[in-house]
């Protein structure tokens, strides 16, 4: 199912936003090569993903630089995870399908 | 009914089996779990069986684990003991031990771990004595038996096993030939050309190859003397062994009413098609595959431990099959597809050596590697990833050359025991100095060990970067802090999105956008284009992250110093807006911790004061004692010095956090000696410190001058200040900084005149374009700065 989150311009470019959905929370991402959303909480000690740095389709947990690529949720240090979500953009909306997708392919190019 | 206490039980004391234990106690230490082992002995390790055929050692050469992993992790294992019968109703199964009568025993999720057996041909005379399966320990010692007495031994079939089965005979002394169905060796890994390679190789090791044999009916009088073909001819053998394939054990799941094709069905999460029963391993079929190999049993076990435990993890979307052949002298390695409509090909036959990238639609999807393997751990990333190529013998050559230090952290090094590069480096990082000790905490290269020589030089690559290495800015593109400050100079870059489409950095694990962004800030002296996304949380919203998501606001107070109305405010926001703690820092300040980042701005304007850029990586406080307007033994003004120096530095970031202290007295109640920056008042004058530290070390900061004022006491800090904002290396404190230029070569430059003042100027002009970034209350960079979208957790 597909929920509006916010506006496209509510998040910062290059950052993420904290969005709720069915009050699950969820981090959206704008970055230069397009939107990413996974959840917000890292599954080491329960840090603030969208306070991370992203780079390189990667976004690092600010307390314990647990990295974790922003298209298949994965750590790059060790076996955790995080679930990972599509994004679409219609219309300047930010649309996040809320069930799992486990997928390569979430990036959603910045629609025109 | 089920019983929640009850254990998870495993069925099967496998690879298979320990992986799925393996990965369950990673993630849960307490979970109560029991391993069924049908054989007599802890699982070990079957894919180096071959090496017991040679050597003759007892399985437990082979062990995956000592006695005491199982003990030590609460793991009840019980040997030589078989699941019978299992009720998935009722989530009981029964296990047999011995001639006792099966016992029930009651399982919160199971996980069938039962592995495969080998297909033995359904043809007359595969009964005879000396014709031997080639599947466990107790197999070995019949055939390295049978094989000291032969006079010709025989192996049906030329898979992978098949081959490393004939080595081992070979090795016994007896001539070996292996027949072969198909009209190649190892069909499904190899394509002609390797497999025309292979076969001479096999010959020269003593092992003789006929293709396209199919073998209809083995004979003998009271022992195998015979082979018979469908084409009428005969081989002679007194010991046939027969490795043709596998056939997954579904017995037990079958008469449990499990849905099984060729394996046991799985779903992506591992689950069978009864609830709370999973399957691992060569006993299941996911998505119509099932899999005779060790890697995809790594991944396969790591999701079902995800699911067992209910955590948040990937799907299994299947595995590239990856396969190496392990016998002695022949190198071979077979990743993915064997062909396919795109290929490169270097071979050179004198050598035996036949190197193939395999390509479909433009993405790597296979490689086999003979004779020269190097880069095989590189490819198989690359099929794993699906790489896009453009000139795939350049991409062929390029992995043979890939070194250690190419590899991504993800990369699985260990295939036995599914250990990735990270994990290696990590123990490196964590400490441990040999590839000897790292192999023992982290199990790579204790499988086949094929990774050894891997293991061992990512361990000196690690461990040799740090002693070695100059200290990069940026570690993923190896460049430093005086070959990028040179491009932002010459090319006059103002933003670190520039800096990275010049050089490459920043893009990698960003790791060093903060430096990159201090790096530009200090060559523009602070007139640079800001990009937030480029620092760290603390430096987006001016406050200190806390563990739970909150925010640290400390104010400044120059010199520790403060009044009695700004202590009203501290007192009236922290109640305002309900801080939890308050408390006093060791630099004479104020902290309030607990702050919600909504609440940023208003406290700001609420406390009309300064940042205190406790969360920066800039001048922190300047700590002072009374000195001489109160105390009775101040020899300086110590407080006036220590303002002074706060308002000249104020605002200014720095490689590292630098923290100050000024005291009246050599008494030094203000801790100067061990500070970044200490003052100290002597007779006559100020004695000048630097390079302190009383941190996770206690260094006692080196005397830098004495001099007679006040006045120069600032100018020599700040010009020293200065250097060090100019030449250290990202998050280089003072106290490295100083022994690593020298105490003597700091003391040339700052206390020359000439210099000196130039320094200062430089600082100056950096100042002046200072700004309280607490401003950013009423001008955000952006309207949602201070705004998650949605509010904190209840």
């Amino acid at each position: 199912m597909t929920t509006r989150v916010c506006r496209v311009d509510d998040v910062p470019l290059g950052e993420g936003r904290a969005v709720e959905i069915d009050g699950h929370r969820v981090a959206v991402f704008q970055t230069r090569n397009g939107w990413y959303a996974l959840d917000q909480r890292c599954p080491h000690k329960g840090g603030p993903l969208t306070d991370g740095i992203v780079a390189d389709g990667c976004v690092t947990c600010p307390l314990h630089d647990r990295r974790f690529d922003l298209a298949t949720g994965r750590c790059h240090s060790d076996d955790l995870r995080v679930g990972v979500y599509r994004v679409e953009i219609h219309d300047g909306d930010v649309w996040v399908d809320g069930s799992m997708t486990t997928q390569d392919d979430t990036r959603t190019a910045l629609a025109a | 009914m089920s019983d929640p206490a009850a254990p998870i039980i495993v069925v099967g004391g496998g690879i298979a089996g320990q992986a799925v234990c393996e990965a369950i106690r990673d993630r849960d230490p307490d979970v109560p779990v029991v391993m069924v082992c049908g054989e007599p002995r802890l699982p070990y390790d079957r894919v180096r069986l071959s090496e017991i055929l040679v050597s003759g050692e007892s399985a437990e050469a082979l062990a995956l684990r000592p006695q005491e992993w199982y003990a030590d992790r609460g793991v009840e294992v019980r040997l030589g003991a078989w699941v019978t019968g299992c009720d998935t109703e009722a989530k009981v199964v029964t296990v047999a031990s011995g001639s006792a009568v099966g016992e029930p025993l009651a399982y919160s999720q199971l996980v069938l771990a039962t592995g495969s057996q080998p297909l033995m041909p359904p043809i007359d005379g595969i009964d005879l004595p000396g014709v031997y399966p080639f599947r466990g320990p107790e197999d070995c010692e019949s055939i390295r038996a049978a094989a000291a007495e032969s006079k010709h031994a025989a192996v049906i079939g030329g898979g992978l096993l098949g081959l490393e089965a004939a080595r081992g005979v070979v090795a016994q002394g007896a001539a070996v030939t292996v027949v072969h169905l198909m009209g190649r060796l190892m069909e499904r890994q190899l394509d002609h050309g390797a497999a025309e390679m292979l076969a001479p190789a096999m010959t020269d090791l003593g092992v003789e190859v006929q293709l396209g044999r199919q073998t209809t009916s083995l004979s003998g009088n009271g022992r195998v003397r015979q082979l018979h073909f469908a084409d009428g001819d005969t081989l002679a053998a007194d010991l046939v062994v027969v490795s043709i394939g596998i056939r997954a054990e579904t017995t037990l799941a079958r008469e449990a009413g499990i849905a099984c094709g060729r394996g046991i069905v799985v779903d992506d999460r591992m689950r069978t098609s009864a609830a709370g029963v999973l399957a691992v391993g060569e006993c299941a079929e996911h998505r119509g595959v099932v899999y005779g190999l060790v890697a995809p049993i790594h991944d396969q076990a790591k999701v079902a431990a995800d699911t067992l435990l209910r955590r948040i993890g990937l799907d299994y979307a299947g595995s590239i099959p990856s396969a190496k052949l392990k016998v002695m002298g022949v190198d071979l390695v077979s990743i993915g597809e064997a062909d396919a409509d795109q290929s490169a090909i270097a071979e050179f036959r004198e050598d035996r050596v036949y190197r193939k990238l395999v390509l479909r639609d433009g993405r790597i999807s296979g490689a086999i590697l003979m004779g020269d393997i190097r880069g095989h751990e590189n490819l198989l990333e690359a099929v794993r990833a699906g790489e896009l190529v453009d000139d795939p013998l350049a991409r062929l050559v390029a992995a043979g050359e890939a070194t250690a230090a190419d590899l991504p952290d993800a990369a699985q090094v260990c295939n036995c025991n599914g250990v990735c590069k990270g994990e290696i480096v990590q123990a490196v990082n964590d400490g441990l100095p040999t590839p000897r000790e790292v192999m023992a905490a982290t199990r790579a290269g204790t499988g086949c060990g094929s990774c050894r020589t891997l293991v061992a030089e990512i361990v000196t690559m690690v461990s040799g970067d740090a002693a070695n290495e100059p200290y990069y800015l940026c570690p993923c593109r190896k460049q430093t802090r005086q070959e990028l400050a040179a491009v932002i100079r010459e090319q006059g870059l103002d933003a670190v999105s520039q800096v990275g489409e010049r050089c490459g950095t920043g893009h990698d694990c960003g790791a060093c956008k903060p430096a990159l962004a201090y790096l530009v800030s200090e060559i523009k002296g602070n007139r640079h284009r800001e990009e937030r996304d480029a620092r760290f949380i603390n430096d987006r919203v001016h406050a200190n992250i806390q563990n739970d998501g909150t925010f640290s606001v400390v104010p400044r107070m120059y010199g520790g110093v403060t009044t009695p109305a700004e202590l009203r405010r501290i007192a009236d926001a922290a109640e305002k807006y309900e801080v939890p703690l308050v408390k006093v820092t060791g630099g004479q300040r104020i902290d309030l911790l607990g702050v919600r980042r909504e609440d940023l701005p208003g406290m700001w304007r609420d406390l009309g004061m300064p940042s205190g850029h406790a969360y920066a990586k800039a001048i922190r406080t300047v700590k002072t004692c009374v000195g001489t307007d109160f105390c009775r033994f101040g020899l300086g003004n110590s407080i006036a010095l220590g303002v002074d120096m706060e308002k000249a530095w104020e605002g200014l970031h720095t490689p590292a956090k630098v923290k100050s202290g000024v005291s009246g007295c050599p008494r030094n109640c203000a801790e100067a000696t061990v500070k970044d920056i200490g003052v100290v008042g002597v007779e006559g004058g100020w004695q000048i410190r630097i390079g302190g530290a009383a941190g996770a070390s206690v260094r006692e900061a080196d005397i830098l001058c004495t001099v007679e004022t006040a006045a120069e006491a600032l100018r020599v800090t700040t010009a020293f200040l200065q250097f060090y904002r100019e030449n250290a290396d990202y998050k280089e404190r003072m106290y490295a900084f100083v022994p690593r230029i020298g105490l003597d070569r700091v003391k040339e430059i700052v206390l020359d005149e000439e210099q000196g003042a130039a320094l200062r100027e430089r600082l100056a002009i950096a100042k002046a374009a200072v700004q309280d970034p607490w401003l950013e209350r009423d001008e955000p960079y952006h309207p949602n700065q201070f705004v998650e979208l949605v509010g904190p957790p209840a």
